[in-house]
């Protein structure tokens, strides 16, 4: 087991503790860059799907995983981006970087405008209440056709960065990465600052996060500000990956999927919106994978992705509650305390269900 | 005259949506899950009721006698099967916070779907019921029997489980274990046992609804989304009462149609009379966030 | 017994003929009491005599229906709730209401929280300006755990320790925001003879090295005769007296209440 010997409270803030995460991040970001050059265009391009999707899923983490508001109906936000930035970079014109950040603040702007009549509402009727804006936001989608194109969609083009068109998989890819790693950085910084905090309080216990002053209200304004916000962008650079939008294409099951992906990944931390994306981005592939072995009667059912899907979170919450990272942090505690590893480590303490009408 | 039968098939909806919230509402009373699934269980319930009546047909026996053995069967099937389904699902996981159980409810929502589809394939089908066709003249209004028959049953079921709930042990017990389950496990009830009881008593309510809905709807895996207007009767009525919900429903269920019809005359935009429900709910819930009949209390610290 | 040195006369904080109603009910019927600077002030009573109640209506949680608060001077009855902290009142709870999903280093930290100064959108890029400030609430932070012996539970999740333990992280936290007058409300229940006594001795330090004023609700009368300077009990939402705690224990409405006539 390591022990880390530290002598300052930097070593403690600041983003990696010691030489060896260096390494490793470091390691990984190199092959990350690295990648297109190695595997084939149709993974690049996957690939940029799982970006856009883990840029959504630090949007939602932020919100649920961190601040506890659970948010069902998250992909419309996906969808206020996409249209926002699609719009503006046809109809009016604006560079591309500008647009995509508008875009970020147009979703922003309606999920304070969410958030400021919701800020009453606990637990589950929140989450309820999204699910409503949500299918209230796909009827706007759907008929506010001078913005939207209606029922039908536009199409969208490429990305031009100031001039320089990205015609290739590679550069999308790396668009993508670019965006990833500038909003997990912010991320991270909000998440290790007095505001990050406050988020972690509001979630654990509002009565003594007021006592401690903390704004409450304020600061769940400011979570969900900040998680459309990012949503928006990642909805944004989804509209050019799908080179077009349409009203399906957020629908309740990205929704679900985007839920999957932090809840499987696992909550309340970063890195499990890359897990939980890896997964989201390739499971449609392996499922077409998975149809020709098949036998028909199961392969062929239209529902079929959502069946897995569903399977799939189900066996999450009953065995494994904590996700990807959660099992990770498991078998890391396993091998660094060997063999002293204890199963009642991670184990909840209730056996019976503590109500949470009061509150 | 056109008033009359929107009401009339307002009401009828509004029973459905009334009953589907009541089983949402009974399963959060006791056990403070929310089951975003109980619409897929009423889809699940249609299709049994359609499995046992077409066996039946095939035997030979006419309508009425394979629908009155039908419909008490399935609502005894689904209710074994919403037991067993709290039994093996919902039971691991009593501890954990609610969020959890939403998500899986939600997942269980998509398996249900996916297997319906599997099983009964995903065409639409309809079920032959002794009410469907018939028509009742009342005052001058020509009335389908399905909806006269949903607003019958609903009450009659509203009526069975009040008698349940204030007279018999077991409803008493109930209470008990949903007011406060430490305690009620300490008093040496059954708590887990009760849940799932309570789960098949919400599932073989969801089915009654579906037997009763499919008549004026057809049968297919998304028959459930119904489930999700309900859902915001159940958020207006407050979770917290089982009358609040079936009111909260009946309100719903009269308000769209006439909102559909007059609406764009009324100069509502388009696309507002089918979100209505999700409009009133959100309204309701930025009045009074707790719902009508809250049941949220301020913490005692 | 001569009235400790050091205290002013001046009130730190006036309760004014306290009252809240909760329909039928007055859980805190008139109650009016002063508690000066520096002194450890407690309030006794039987179980459902309003003690947490008054608590809950200096923090602000609840509303009075009727009466004042004033600190330092001013006027709080109407304050928000997330305000009280930073105008320097910090409070424990009964019943723990620490982040239970967090290491107690971070509890602590959140306690800077009224303290802070950092903005949201120089915390996205982590200026050297939040550096700084995260270093320092850092910084006064581990003092607090210095002072509370909790450096082996920094970085143990609030879940995995013991009750006393948690305990004294509570005591923790609210000390954390720098406050002028704590509220410690039965900041002994719970715990065995060793564990009061170390509070015994924390509390006596708070007062003596920390400079702060101390007004606590507590059913131990060892305790409570230990430190307290003033003691003032309460039955029934009403003040049956004031005093010293042996006096106020000799009272007759205080032996009535706890015994019955």
């Amino acid at each position: 087991m390591r022990n880390i010997f530290k002598t300052s409270y930097v070593q403690d803030i600041r983003l990696f503790e010691h030489a060896g995460h260096y390494f490793w991040y470091g390691l990984l970001l190199i092959a990350v860059f690295a990648a297109p050059q190695i595997i084939p265009q149709f993974f690049v391009g996957e690939m940029s799907l799982v970006f856009v999707y883990a840029i959504a899923g630090i949007g939602l983490m932020l919100l649920t995983g961190y601040t506890g508001l659970a948010s069902l109906g998250h992909a419309a936000f996906l969808g206020v981006g996409a249209y926002a930035h699609n719009y503006f970079v046809t109809k009016l014109g604006i560079p591309f970087p500008f647009a995509l950040v508008m875009a970020g603040f147009v979703s922003a702007a309606v999920g304070i405008a969410f958030a400021l009549p919701a800020l009453r509402m606990t637990g589950i009727y929140l989450a309820i209440a999204t699910l409503a804006f949500a299918v209230i936001l796909d009827q706007v989608f759907s008929h506010w056709g001078s913005v939207t194109g209606g029922f039908r969609g536009v199409p969208v083009a490429r990305p031009n960065l100031f001039g320089w068109p990205m015609a290739t998989e590679t550069h999308f890819y790396y668009l993508c990465l670019v965006v990833l790693i500038l909003v997990t950085l912010g991320a991270r910084n909000i998440l290790r600052s007095a505001t990050g905090r406050a988020m972690m309080a509001i979630r654990d216990s509002e009565i003594s996060a007021q006592s401690m002053g903390i704004h409450i209200a304020r600061t769940k304004v400011t979570a969900f500000g900040l998680s459309t916000f990012i949503t928006g962008i990642a909805g944004g650079l989804l509209a050019h990956k799908l080179q077009f939008v349409s009203p399906e294409a957020f629908s309740i099951i990205l929704s679900i999927q985007l839920l999957l992906m932090i809840v499987v990944g696992g909550l309340g931390s970063l890195h499990g919106c890359f897990y939980g994306a890896v997964i989201v981005a390739f499971l449609p592939q392996f499922l077409a994978l998975m149809k020709d072995v098949l036998p028909p009667s199961i392969g062929q059912i239209p529902g079929l992705q959502g069946g897995v899907f569903g399977l799939i979170l189900v066996l999450f919450i009953l065995l494994e509650p904590y996700g990807i990272y959660g099992r990770w942090r498991k078998i890391r505690l396993f091998f660094e305390v060997f063999p002293l590893y204890r199963r009642a480590t991670f184990k909840r303490q209730r056996g019976y269900l503590k109500t949470e009408r009061m509150r | 005259m056109e008033v009359l039968q929107l009401l009339i098939g307002g009401v009828a909806q509004g029973c459905v949506y009334g009953l589907i919230a009541l089983g949402f509402v009974l399963i959060y009373k006791a056990t403070e899950q929310v089951n975003f699934a109980q619409g897929d269980i009423l889809m699940l319930g249609a299709y049994v009721a359609l499995t046992l009546m077409v066996e039946a047909r095939a035997l030979g026996w006419d309508v009425h006698l394979a629908f009155w053995i039908a419909l008490p069967l399935t609502m005894v099937i689904m209710g074994g099967f919403g037991y067993l389904l709290d039994r093996t699902v919902l039971r691991p996981i009593i501890g954990q916070p609610q969020f959890a159980v939403v998500i899986l409810t939600i997942a269980m929502g998509f398996v249900f779907r996916a297997a319906a589809g599997a099983i009964w394939s995903t065409e639409s089908q309809t079920l032959a019921t002794p009410f469907t066709g018939k028509k009742v003249t009342l005052g001058g209004a020509v009335l389908g029997a399905e909806s006269l028959a949903i607003i019958a049953g609903t009450v009659i079921l509203a009526a069975v489980l009040y008698a349940f709930f204030r007279f018999t042990r077991i409803g008493v017990a109930m209470q008990a274990a949903s007011q406060n389950q430490l305690a009620a496990y300490y008093m040496g009830i059954p708590v887990k046992v009760i849940f799932s009881l309570i789960w098949g008593i919400s599932a073989a309510v969801a089915a009654a609804a579906g037997v009763l809905l499919a008549p004026i709807a057809t049968i297919d895996p998304e028959m459930g989304f119904i489930g999700l207007k309900a859902f915001a009767a159940a958020v207006i009525g407050g979770f917290g009462s089982l009358p609040g919900a079936l009111i909260a429903g009946l309100m719903l269920g009269t308000i769209e149609p006439f909102a559909a019809a007059y609406g764009t005359r009324a100069g509502l935009p388009k696309g507002v009379p089918e979100v209505s429900a999700y409009i009133l709910m959100l309204v309701v819930l930025i009045v009074r966030p707790q719902g009508l009949f809250a049941q949220v209390y301020r913490k005692k610290v | 017994m001569t009235a400790p040195s050091g205290i002013a006369n001046a009130a730190l904080l006036e309760a004014k003929k306290l009252t809240i109603q909760f329909g039928g009910l007055r859980a805190v019927d008139e109650v009016s009491f002063d508690v000066k600077p520096g002194e450890v002030y407690t309030i006794v009573g039987p179980n459902g005599a309003g003690k947490t109640t008054v608590f809950n209506l200096i923090s602000r949680i609840y509303d009075v229906s009727d009466g004042h608060i004033v600190f330092q001077g001013r006027d709080i009855t109407d304050v928000p709730p997330h305000r009280i902290a930073r105008m320097g009142i910090a409070r424990t709870f009964q019943n723990i209401e620490l982040f239970e999903h967090s290491t107690v280093l971070q509890n602590l930290l959140v306690g800077r929280h009224c303290r802070n100064r950092t903005n949201l959108l120089s915390e996205i890029f982590f200026t050297p300006g939040v550096l700084r400030a995260e270093v320092e609430h850092r910084d006064k932070v581990e003092r607090i755990i210095d002072f509370l012996e909790l450096q082996h539970y920094r970085e143990q999740i609030i879940a995995n320790l013991p009750y006393g333990v948690r305990k004294v992280v509570e005591l923790a936290r609210a000390l954390s925001t720098e406050p002028t007058l704590l509220l410690l409300d039965e900041p002994a229940s719970g715990l065995n003879i060793e564990e009061t006594d170390d509070l015994a001795n924390w509390i006596d330090d708070i007062k003596s090295d920390l400079k702060i004023t101390v007004l606590m609700i507590e059913h131990d009368m060892r305790l409570v005769s230990r430190v307290s300077d003033r003691v003032l009990a309460m039955n029934q939402g009403r003040v049956l007296a004031e005093g010293t705690a042996a006096e106020v224990q000799r009272h007759p409405d205080v032996v009535r209440a706890y015994l019955g006539s």
